[in-house]
């Protein structure tokens, strides 16, 4: 087993039966303090969240986060949507309190506790966004022909995908291979750090190590959403919120900034800046991030 | 019943008449499945006739814990395809929307496509109302998945996106009218395909002539 200095995991450990897919759940802290949900972003995992959910748990909270349907721990499913993760995202919280409680959310996550937050808002007492926050703009710089042109060879990549996927399993690397891939996509994050998470999120199998994430899930995509639909709702929300961004794009980064998010902020909404941060900020800065969650939910 | 794969989707499609030819592919709209025998509508169709149920639909697999949309369906339509080979397709109501997302995807298979009335053709409209995490209807052991039902009458189909689908069908094809609107309904990403050079407006049995034609 490879350690991380602080990276501790969950306490408690359980399975919810989100309308007949296991979802692995898991917490951090005491059984009897109050609770707060913590959704990990697009390809990752709960154990990302292995520094930061122990600080938050360290000041007193029950930190509840969760496997979304294919990755990490959680059953594969056959079909992934935004709708569905929300959904399951519920189905966690069900099991966890029924008054209003804290919702945190990076990236990924984010979006799906916004949008948990908007649709029952007497669930949620506070919203906490880390590099969460929407964009309002897909890729402002291309014309439209060329739009059309991306989303029909796009489309055929989808679908070619989709022929193959029955059966697909991921490449198996060694343990610091995958952690070097992982890097690419995550390349401000030391590699010490890398190789951990490859022992949380991936398994070893008899001919090498491999990702648990479901190979039928593909970054990219296409479909009919606007960025812009989410960000015209933010106003509308009722919580208490704070967003924190970092300044770095990123390969996974949503490409938002504060300049475009501000119009958008709810009244008393707060948005802090991490300079010289990336898009996996509560990583880089774990107990900045914990610092300010908590001071924000105190 | 022919068993098809859509990842770990098990798909039911349906030989309604054997024959040579190009075929035609029926899908049906929300909440049906495909029909027991050949449809009087499209009794003229000179080639083999199938039909293929959408997952969550007919004898085709309801997955846990749902997750529907519309290009997920345009993946079942394209696992009949690689069974098929070059086809014509004619879809009702969510079958018809399905039907001119696959139009354009897979432009050099598809050999005309017929849009017509049914269930779920508006679908959830052209922007998203005001979020609610969709719950299901108390479980069934049959189909159609009661997911699918509310998931697929609320996605979204913004008209601009269903008429970049036009544009890739007409750059693509063989034909120089590849879509033909045969539906009296017209919502509004309908009336934009409608209103789309490449798009012709007409009845089932002339569209049926027209593509049956070669």
């Amino acid at each position: 087993m490879i350690s991380y200095p602080g990276a501790r995991r969950p306490d408690r450990t359980r399975t919810v039966d989100a309308h007949g897919l296991a979802i692995a759940t898991y917490e951090w802290g005491a059984e009897a303090a109050p609770p707060l949900l913590l959704a990990h972003g697009g390809f990752d995992f709960a154990g990302t969240f292995d520094v930061f959910a122990p600080l938050l748990a360290a000041a007193g909270w029950r930190v509840v986060a969760w496997d979304h349907r294919g990755c990490g721990d959680s059953e594969h499913a056959a079909m992934y949507s935004w709708s569905a993760d929300v959904r399951d995202a519920l189905a966690v919280l069900d099991t966890v309190a029924d008054t209003p409680i804290p919702f945190i959310g990076h990236s990924k996550g984010g979006g799906l506790m916004l949008q948990l937050a908007e649709s029952c808002p007497h669930r949620v007492s506070k919203l906490v966004l880390i590099d969460g926050l929407p964009s309002p703009h897909i890729h402002p710089d291309i014309a439209d022909h060329e739009r059309t042109r991306l989303l029909a060879r796009e489309i055929s990549g989808w679908l070619d995908h989709r022929r193959r996927v029955a059966g697909n399993q991921r490449k198996p690397d060694t343990l610091d291979g995958l952690a070097a891939r992982r890097r690419r996509m995550n390349p401000r994050l030391p590699m010490d750090w890398l190789r951990y998470l490859v022992t949380i999120g991936g398994r070893e199998d008899p001919d090498g190590w491999r990702w648990k994430i479901d190979p039928a899930m593909r970054p990219g995509g296409f479909g009919p959403w606007r960025p812009s639909w989410s960000l015209d709702r933010l106003p509308g929300l009722g919580a208490p919120m704070l967003g924190i961004m970092g300044t770095e794009q990123e390969p996974m980064g949503w490409g938002a900034t504060p300049t475009m998010i501000e119009p958008y902020l709810p009244a008393g909404a707060r948005l802090v800046p991490f300079a010289d941060t990336g898009h996996f900020i509560h990583i880089e800065q774990p107990e900045r991030t914990a610092d300010l969650t908590l001071e924000f939910l105190a | 019943m022919i068993a098809l794969t859509h990842g770990r989707i098990a798909l039911g499609l349906h030989a309604l008449r054997e024959g040579d030819g190009r075929a035609l592919l029926l899908l049906h709209g929300l909440g049906e499945r495909t029909p027991a025998d050949v449809p009087a509508t499209v009794e003229g169709w000179p080639g083999p006739i199938y039909g293929l149920d959408f997952t969550g639909h007919g004898a085709s697999s309801m997955p846990a814990g749902g997750g529907y949309y519309a290009e997920l369906l345009m993946g079942d339509v394209d696992a009949a395809l690689a069974h098929l080979g070059p086809a014509t397709v004619y879809g009702r109501g969510l079958g018809a929307y399905v039907a001119l997302l696959v139009a354009g995807a897979r432009a050099d298979i598809v050999h005309g496509t017929i849009l017509g009335d049914g269930p779920g053709l508006a679908g959830g409209g052209p922007t998203p109302g005001s979020p609610f995490v969709v719950l299901p209807a108390p479980a069934r052991v049959v189909p159609p998945d009661p997911f699918a039902l509310v998931e697929l009458a609320q996605d979204v189909r913004p008209p601009d996106y269903a008429t970049a689908f036009v544009r890739q069908a007409t750059q693509s094809s063989e034909l120089p009218e590849p879509i033909a609107v045969a539906a009296r309904g017209r919502p509004e990403w309908l009336t934009a395909v409608a209103g789309e050079p490449g798009v012709l407006v007409t009845t089932l049995p002339e569209a049926l002539a027209l593509y049956g034609q070669s």
